[in-house]
């Protein structure tokens, strides 16, 4: 395969093992001190969801032992408590994406019911017959199923920015496929399957030519690294809690102000109006526009605590470690024979998908996990990635802050023993 | 490593490299169905003969992992030439073998002489997820003796 001395996007500015310490870290987070069949627990399926860390943990038990209450409504302490807490995280959130006002944050269930709220609340009321919604080929299936039914519902069509062997978008094709006709781009940040870290400012900035609004799913980016909304210019941003290190079922949408302020409700109910009668109801200011019924109240909660814990550390760092600990990996199993990498692209982020010739990725999953590691196999909510390729299944490494070399080298020796036991 | 031997045998790992009646439509089927496994991709069609009430012949077609593709092998083994009504309880015999259940959740026991060589299943038993794997074919040769043309393990 094609080893690019480009191979990391970002330059080294800090070493990374001077930085960040990655197994200091690993005793921040309980759910890596266990033991697997027998076999210290090696936790590399970080794409799927991260481990949480203990203060993450601990805030969520805090919220419930102490302050559990109904946010927006009672104006008791413990209610008072919740809703100071909830709506701090919003803050946190804020600083984070560095989006402009918290007016722009949305709390949602996760990355997929933030694409469904843009394709329904921004999408449906404005296309039709003859519009296009441009998204690749190498999305989740949360960012085409969405956008599939909303063609279904207003006659707009699906268009599709190919890739090539590398796993690298084809920007000729973006281009031209980009017309008077795109009404949308919804485009993925860093890719769950193939790891490619895609150049959305570039393409944001050429839609915005066109004056064509793009979405960017970041579920695989965030914890990753920096994303700053307003360097990217993204009209819309999405990721969900779990992936970055907070619980599952909560996730944010960040979307521009004035697009926000346009979009009709996605869900109608108690908390996002301001006056209801059976003649008129009037809507709630944003964001709370968008946010119907009690929300997610522990899930906001444990996702503060989880942006408290990255801001004391450092991305910028966290971002080094992982590329060098990506590089080791790939130089790794490039080595080794019978090995064949899915996703070569130059700039890549934390996702290794491989796989070994007569093996197929769920037995791979199933003799690492003998093991005690942990890797995903599977198709990654990405057919179309998969047809690309011509397999049904990858097996894939995601790694996150705590990994360390160890953890590659555990990996390295979990594949000997699967060719062990596939060569007899 | 051991326990993993106890689940890749050596007559799996063989009927994976190997497998029999395979790739196979017999010129004279009559039954055939697609068999899916949404979560890993696996997938097959498995082709029957059906004559007065017996499987005259049977092959399979597609692909999967080394558990679904030894366990649909060794299926054609076992039902080749057996009654229908036969093929279908030694289907009930596989799955009380993987889950200790039968469909219903009542707990089974299972006849080893009835079983013979799928015997060597009895590993999966102890990967909860594996199991849709090695009962993917089943399934499927159960839908096309029942005429249906899809059958899915999700």
């Amino acid at each position: 395969m094609n080893s690019s001395p480009h191979m990391l996007e970002r330059n080294f500015t800090v070493d990374p093992e001077q930085a960040l310490d990655p197994k200091a870290l690993r005793a921040d987070f309980p759910a890596l001190y266990q033991e697997v069949r027998g076999h210290p627990l090696v936790y590399l399926d970080n794409g799927a969801t991260s481990q949480k860390p203990r203060a993450v943990i601990d805030s969520i038990r805090h919220y419930y032992e102490r302050d559990n209450s109904n946010v927006h409504r009672g104006v008791h302490t413990l209610s008072e408590r919740a809703t100071l807490a909830y709506e701090g995280v919003r803050k946190k959130v804020r600083n984070f994406f560095n989006a402009a006002s918290i007016r722009e944050i949305v709390f949602v269930r996760g990355t997929t019911e933030a694409i469904n709220l843009v394709a329904q609340s921004y999408g449906r009321p404005r296309f039709s017959a003859g519009d296009e919604i441009l998204i690749t080929e190498m999305e989740h299936h949360s960012n085409i199923v969405p956008w599939q039914l909303l063609c279904q519902q207003t006659g707009a069509s699906l268009k599709v920015v190919p890739f090539n062997e590398a796993g690298e978008l084809d920007l000729d094709a973006y281009h031209q496929l980009l017309g008077p006709k795109t009404r949308l781009v919804a485009v993925v940040h860093v890719s769950n399957s193939l790891g490619t870290v895609n150049p959305v400012a570039e393409m944001i900035a050429a839609a915005h030519q066109l004056e064509v609004p793009v979405l960017v799913d970041g579920a695989q980016a965030v914890a990753h690294r920096k994303v700053d909304v307003q360097a990217l210019d993204c009209d819309f941003y999405t990721c969900s809690g779990h992936k970055l290190f907070a619980p599952t079922g909560i996730g944010v949408l960040y979307a521009k102000e004035a697009l926000l302020a346009d979009m009709e409700p996605y869900q109608g109910g108690g908390d996002m109006i301001s006056r209801v009668s059976f003649e008129e109801t009037l809507y709630n200011d944003l964001p709370y526009k968008f946010e119907a019924g009690t929300p997610n109240i522990a899930g906001v909660i444990g996702l503060g605590a989880a942006l408290d814990y990255l801001e004391q550390l450092d991305m910028a760092a966290i971002g080094a470690h992982e590329d060098e600990l990506l590089h080791y990996a790939t130089t790794q199993l490039q080595a080794l024979p019978g090995i064949r990498l899915i996703g070569t692209a130059a700039a890549k982020a934390s996702i290794l998908s491989f796989c070994i010739e007569g093996v197929h990725p769920h037995d791979i999953s199933t003799i690492l996990d003998g093991e005690g590691i942990a890797i995903r196999a599977g198709h990654h909510c990405t057919m179309p990635v998969m047809t690309h390729y011509g397999l049904s299944a990858t097996a894939r490494a995601s790694f996150a802050l705590y990994n360390n070399r160890e953890d590659v080298d555990a990996l390295v020796a979990g594949i000997g023993k699967v060719k062990e036991i596939f060569q007899s | 490593m051991n326990d993993m031997r106890d689940l890749y045998e050596e007559l799996i790992l063989d009927h994976n490299r190997n497998p029999r009646n395979y790739p196979k439509k017999p010129t004279d089927c009559n039954c055939t169905a697609h068999g899916h496994n949404p979560l890993c991709g696996d997938e097959f069609i498995v082709n029957l003969t059906v004559e007065d009430g017996v499987i005259k012949d049977i092959g399979f077609e597609g692909a999967g992992c080394a558990i679904s593709t030894a366990s649909a092998s060794l299926m054609t083994e076992a039902i080749i030439g057996m009654q229908v009504e036969k093929a279908d309880e030694l289907f009930s015999q596989v799955r009380h073998l993987l889950t200790d259940d039968d469909e219903n959740g009542e707990q089974q026991h299972t006849d080893k002489d009835v079983l013979g060589k799928l015997s060597v299943l009895k590993g999966v038993k102890e990967y909860p997820m594996r199991v849709k794997c090695a009962t993917l074919a089943w399934h499927t040769m159960h839908a096309a003796l029942l005429g249906e043309k899809d059958s899915t393990t999700e």
